[in-house]
């Protein structure tokens, strides 16, 4: 049982549960990943342009009865994209070269930004302040359960597709090798 | 102007996160994503507030489109935060769950609510 097998449940074991943070330690003489101004830039890169789509869509998307519902989809919205994003990017390889960028600038930055937890608070402050009290428990129910359930869904969705394409490589491989046998 | 800018504020909120986050998870040392759960809480305080001033005819609008929905929008997050509860289920650690769902919930509601409160009075 040593070959890639263990390996990759390994990885996927090993995973760091804060997305934002660094998976490995840096190494003696180098800066921790969120010091580095490079990678600073590259969330903020991301996250300007998450705060901009933000800004777009809730203009868009209705508030009937000023229920927030334009902050609840674009939360769980964003959860779903990160659930996929993060899992696909640990099944793709080591956080590291391309794939880290790819972390910071639309994970971090990009859907970080995209999705607000501030702005969920006083919402919800304020119908409960208006006495709808029902309405604000729907409203936190609705986000934290429900950002639970789309973020599960995202990573399964991701772990099908990652299934998915390696079956057809195998596939394909076994077609290439007969093929040769052929041949 | 006010959608540049409020961009350029977001983006910062972004980097703020990340820097704090990194910081404080280099000091905190358990499970519980005890940094995203801060950043939440202390960004809806700061939300409150504002949100508070501006009902109270302190400040424009402006000011909270390009410091609220820019600023506090983009150094808040909901996915990350989504994201931790579910990774933490998934290990096996479902007080943790709990407690960073739930939790981050109450303290962000409560700071909110604590800043709109302050803001009005201010």
């Amino acid at each position: 049982m040593n070959g890639p097998t263990r390996e990759t449940t390994q990885n996927n074991r090993s995973l760091p549960i804060d997305s934002d943070v660094d998976s490995i330690q840096p190494r003696a003489g180098r800066r921790a990943i969120h010091l580095h101004p490079g990678y600073v830039g590259l969330v903020i890169l991301g996250g300007v342009f998450g705060t901009l789509a933000r800004y777009g869509l809730e203009a868009v998307i209705p508030t009937p009865g000023d229920w927030p519902l334009s902050t609840l989809l674009i939360n769980l919205a964003g959860a779903f994209a990160l659930g996929a994003l993060l899992e696909g990017l640990v099944r793709c390889g080591q956080d590291r070269g391309r794939l880290r960028i790819i972390r910071l600038v639309v994970g971090t930055g990009f859907l970080g930004s995209f999705t607000t937890y501030s702005t969920l608070a006083v919402e919800a402050s304020l119908l409960l302040d208006a006495s709808r009290v029902s309405a604000a428990l729907l409203y936190l129910a609705a986000s934290v359960i429900g950002g639970a359930c789309v973020t599960t869904l995202g990573i399964w969705v991701a772990t099908k597709h990652h299934r998915t394409v390696a079956q057809r490589n195998t596939s394909s491989l076994r077609h290439c090798a007969k093929g040769k046998e052929r041949s | 102007m006010i959608v540049l800018l409020l961009s350029l504020a977001g983006g910062l909120g972004a980097g703020a996160r990340f820097v704090a986050d990194g910081l404080l998870r280099s000091r905190i040392r358990t499970a519980l994503p005890a940094g995203t759960m801060l950043i939440n809480t202390t960004g809806a305080l700061l939300l409150g507030l504002l949100t508070g001033m501006v009902l109270a005819h302190q400040v424009g609008p402006e000011l909270v489109a390009v410091l609220g929905t820019g600023f506090m929008g983009g150094y808040t997050t909901f996915s990350t935060s989504s994201f931790e509860t579910v990774r933490l289920i998934q290990s096996g650690r479902i007080w943790f769950a709990v407690v960073n769902g739930l939790g981050t919930l109450i303290l962000s509601v409560a700071a909110a609510a604590c800043g709109l409160i302050v803001g009005g009075a201010l």
